[in-house]
């Protein structure tokens, strides 16, 4: 089953457009990084295709009615918001509103997801906690499990690694390929090439609006690439640890 | 809401109520005056009881509902606490409406105008409020922009009732903007509950949303919340709520401010759970401060908006430098 | 409106005391106008001494009076009064009339009498009448300072006449409440409860140990169930002051236990007028 497809998919902002006629189809198990520099057009391809902002072609998830969509995706903004000093496990719970009717309480399923999302990120210690007094990683890490109780086939994070220290990005990215091994999907734009290449399926490089590279993680992390869209020179290697990317300098 | 603090709130208002009903300068004694309240035998008394303190006592429940309930509401969509009827002018845009459909005479013409007209004056001051504090509800937008609301539409209130050709209407400019509920009738109560018992169930629908906008409006929206649907309901059930308030009360500051703070932590935080129970905390505040006017000042019409600032206005500028101190 | 006025100003201790110092001042003013002969440009800018000033004035003589006495609702005199220009009681505007007299109320501002005397006008300041037996002499006053004690002297007695005519014994005392915007009543030491008096009426407020003007509760207006309610006439344009008047607690009253009046311009200001007032009560007690 296709999990997202974009079909000359095109957002404009004003006269410009900041996304040109993409075509990507994105299936299950899929772990896919989209990568690109600042202002790539990484947060709005995302959102484009959530059907978050006007946008022109045709988009899979977009196209769904409200409920609908958000049964099949959960989306995790870049923006880490908490609005109110709600415990930890409340905030996690909101994740099963989707998937309950009006009035309705969660259920033994509900609670067994939010048990599970919590335990997923590491957060039973701070179940009881209050959310907004956490450090900002791990409201990151709240949040993130906020989008796993909602338990779709796909999931879409933005940047989620960034603010968290490296043992639970590591963690964050084990707990995201375990989800797409589990059959479902994960599109999460990144800024970490090293854990993009080693966590990833697949890789979508965007620049200035358009895909420029999309494959495996070897295919796509080419120094030519490198060179061309993020303007570095990195070290890589395919040894027993599998891709290993390090940036060394910026090019001139 | 937690059951506890559900039925807590509810006994409060209830014994509220009854205190309500047994204070007044007519001196009747508590038995007494429930007698002519449910038997209705003696005139005197029981003209006193049901003309004057019931309806008194139940618009208490209901305008301190509206208020409480349009702040909670208010807050959950802008995720901000300062988010208040009566600071960012919907209150005093809502007594604009009044006064206006009072004297132009539009009020006399048909029973439905006056409170039409106030909640007109709301639909405009909310949607006003939107547009200028965006999305997030920014505090310092949302502050400037509720300054500016709320002088605008007091020197037009105070403008029309100077140029009222009734030598009274001008002396009334402190009722419209800080409340009161001394003599008002049954006409009032029947003339506002409808306005207000629409509103909140349109109010309370919005409870689920609210909690999804604790995440943000694009998690929200990622969840199947439908902005422009809130949007929408939020504006008419605050200004349908606040409006009727307004039409028969006055403008009565603070309410939807104090009520949903001190409730906040109660209710875990929780913008759903909050809504409820800030109707049922309003209608305890309102209610308190109108037998506090009736102790204080018997025989004068101390404003229910004295009171309620008093309390308010020291909590506000405390939440001012908390958000401050947050730096939002 | 005098009521009204008075108690939306709230004023009273302020003005009462500058009352008594003027009335001194007032009176020496007035000898040295007497002496030069009747003034001949009189300027009235109190609802009651224009209607005093009306009465007694010779022909030209009063050349100006304030805007309220061509209001329907306080004056008893419109069709006289609107053959007068008006004046809004500024300072500025009684100068340019030239005025050589200025008759004023005692709670006429006090910032415009001393104003007006800073610019040599002579302005005279008349106390409120609030009781019938201060009728004649607030009329021998205004007559003096006219030069018109004549029609004054003549004024007064047939004001003697009608009232000892009104003034019956009478066996029963029906209990009245005046009722106006606000819930404002009077108590003893009133106009109006000496016009509910000499009506055969007693005064609901005076029972309530109010004395001049003061605000009687609903509820409690309700509780000491009046015979009879006298409330103020509604003003055009709306009020919320006013709408006590027609609460249902009131309406119920009305309908179900007690009689009602309605106080009009005769009640305000205490000239002849006042007997009219208690004429139309007097019939009420009658035929209830």
């Amino acid at each position: 089953m296709t999990a997202l497809h974009l079909q000359n998919f095109s957002v404009f902002r004003g006269p410009c457009d900041v996304l040109r006629n993409i075509n990507l189809q994105v299936g299950a198990g899929e772990c896919v990084g989209l990568l690109g520099p600042n202002g790539a057009g990484k947060t709005t391809l995302l959102r484009g295709a959530l059907g978050l902002m006007a946008s022109k072609g045709q988009s899979s998830i977009a196209a769904l009615p409200l409920a609908a969509r958000a049964q099949h995706v959960a989306w995790l903004p870049q923006a880490r918001e908490i609005a109110w000093p709600v415990k930890v496990e409340t905030l996690v719970a909101l994740g099963r509103l989707p998937h309950l009717g009006v009035g309705q309480k969660p259920g033994p399923l509900d609670q067994a997801a939010i048990d599970s999302a919590i335990a997923r990120m590491r957060l039973q210690g701070l179940r009881g906690r209050i959310a907004t007094q956490l450090s900002g990683g791990e409201q990151a890490r709240v949040l993130i499990a906020r989008a796993l109780a909602q338990a779709t086939p796909v999931l879409m994070v933005d940047e989620p690694a960034a603010g968290l220290d490296p043992a639970y990005q590591i963690a964050l990215m084990q707990t995201l390929t375990a989800e797409a091994r589990a059959g479902r999907t994960v599109i999460a734009s990144m800024h970490d090439l090293g854990l993009a290449a080693r966590f990833c399926t697949r890789l979508v490089v965007l620049s200035q609006g358009e895909v420029v590279a999309d494959g495996p993680p070897a295919q796509v992390l080419t120094p030519d690439v490198l060179a061309r869209v993020f303007h570095i020179r990195a070290y890589v290697d395919h040894g027993i640890h599998g891709p290993i990317i390090q940036p060394l300098d910026v090019m001139e | 809401m937690a059951r506890g603090l559900g039925a807590g709130l509810v006994g409060m208002v209830m014994a509220l109520f009854a205190v309500s009903l047994l204070v007044g300068p007519a001196g009747l004694p508590p038995l007494q005056a429930l007698t002519a309240l449910v038997r209705g035998d003696a005139l005197a008394e029981t003209l006193v009881m049901r003309e004057i303190r019931l309806p008194r006592a139940m618009l208490a429940v209901l305008v301190g509902a509206a208020l409480g309930l349009a702040g909670a509401a208010m807050q959950g969509y802008l995720r901000n606490p300062l988010a208040e009827p009566g600071l960012i002018g919907v209150s005093g845009s809502a007594a604009l409406g009044a006064v206006l459909a009072l004297q132009t005479g539009l009020a006399a013409v048909h029973i439905l105008a006056l409170p039409f007209a106030a909640l007109a004056g709301a639909v405009l001051a909310v949607l006003l409020i939107l547009a200028l504090a965006g999305p997030r509800g920014g505090s310092i937008t949302l502050i400037l922009a509720g300054i500016a609301v709320s002088a605008l539409a007091g020197a037009l209130t105070s403008l029309v009732l100077n140029l009222s050709p009734n030598p009274f209407a001008a002396s009334e400019i402190v009722f419209w903007m800080m409340g009161s509920l001394a003599d008002r009738s049954m006409t009032h109560v029947i003339l506002a509950a409808p306005f207000i018992v629409a509103g909140a169930l349109v109010l309370l629908a919005l409870g689920r949303s609210f909690d999804a906008l604790t995440l943000g409006e694009d998690a929200a929206a990622s969840m199947g919340v439908s902005l422009v649907r809130v949007r929408v309901m939020l504006v008419l059930g605050v200004a349908s709520m606040v409006g009727a308030a307004t039409a028969v009360a006055g403008a009565i500051g603070f309410v939807g401010l104090v009520v949903p703070h001190i409730l906040r932590p109660l209710v875990g935080a929780r913008p759903s759970a909050l809504l409820p129970a800030s109707a049922l905390g309003g209608a305890v505040l309102v209610l308190m401060a109108d037998i506090a006017v009736r102790v204080i000042l018997p025989t004068r019409d101390l404003k229910l908006g004295v009171l309620t600032a008093l309390v308010g206005a020291p909590l506000f500028l405390h939440l001012i430098y908390k958000t401050r101190a947050q730096g939002l | 409106m005098l009521q009204a006025t008075a108690h939306l100003t709230g004023r009273f201790t302020l003005a009462l005391r500058r009352a008594s110092r003027v009335i001194g001042a007032a009176l020496a003013l007035w000898a040295g106008a007497a002496a030069a002969g009747p003034p001949e440009r009189v300027v009235s800018i109190n609802l009651c001494t224009d209607q005093l000033a009306m009465m007694l004035a010779g022909p030209g003589q009063l050349v100006s009076i304030s805007r309220i006495s061509h209001d329907p609702n306080m004056s008893v005199m419109l069709e006289q009064a609107l053959s007068y220009p008006i004046n809004h009681g500024q300072a500025e505007e009684v100068f340019r009339l030239n005025p050589d007299l200025v008759l004023a109320g005692q709670f006429t501002s006090p910032y415009t009498v001393a104003l007006l005397r800073q610019l040599g006008v002579n302005v005279v300041t008349l106390p409120v009448v609030n009781t019938l037996d201060a009728i004649p002499d607030a009329i021998l006053q205004v007559g003096l300072l006219l030069g018109q004690q004549d029609n004054a002297n003549a004024l007064v007695s047939e004001f003697r006449a009608g009232l000892a005519q009104l003034r019956t014994q009478r066996d029963t005392r029906p209990r009245a409440a005046l009722h106006y915007a606000n819930n404002y009543t009077t108590g003893a030491n009133s106009l109006a409860h000496d016009i509910l008096n000499a009506a055969g009426f007693a005064n609901i407020a005076a029972e309530e140990g109010i004395s001049g003007g003061g605000h009687l509760a609903l509820e409690r207006l309700v509780m000491l169930m009046p015979d009879l309610v006298i409330s103020g006439q509604p003003y055009p344009g709306a009020s919320r002051a006013e709408e006590v008047l027609t609460h249902p607690a009131m309406t119920a009253l009305r309908d179900q236990h007690a009689a009602q009046a309605l106080s009009d311009a005769d009640w305000v200001c205490g000239t002849p007028a006042v007997l009219r007032a208690i004429a139309q009560l007097s019939q009420l007690h009658e035929g209830g």
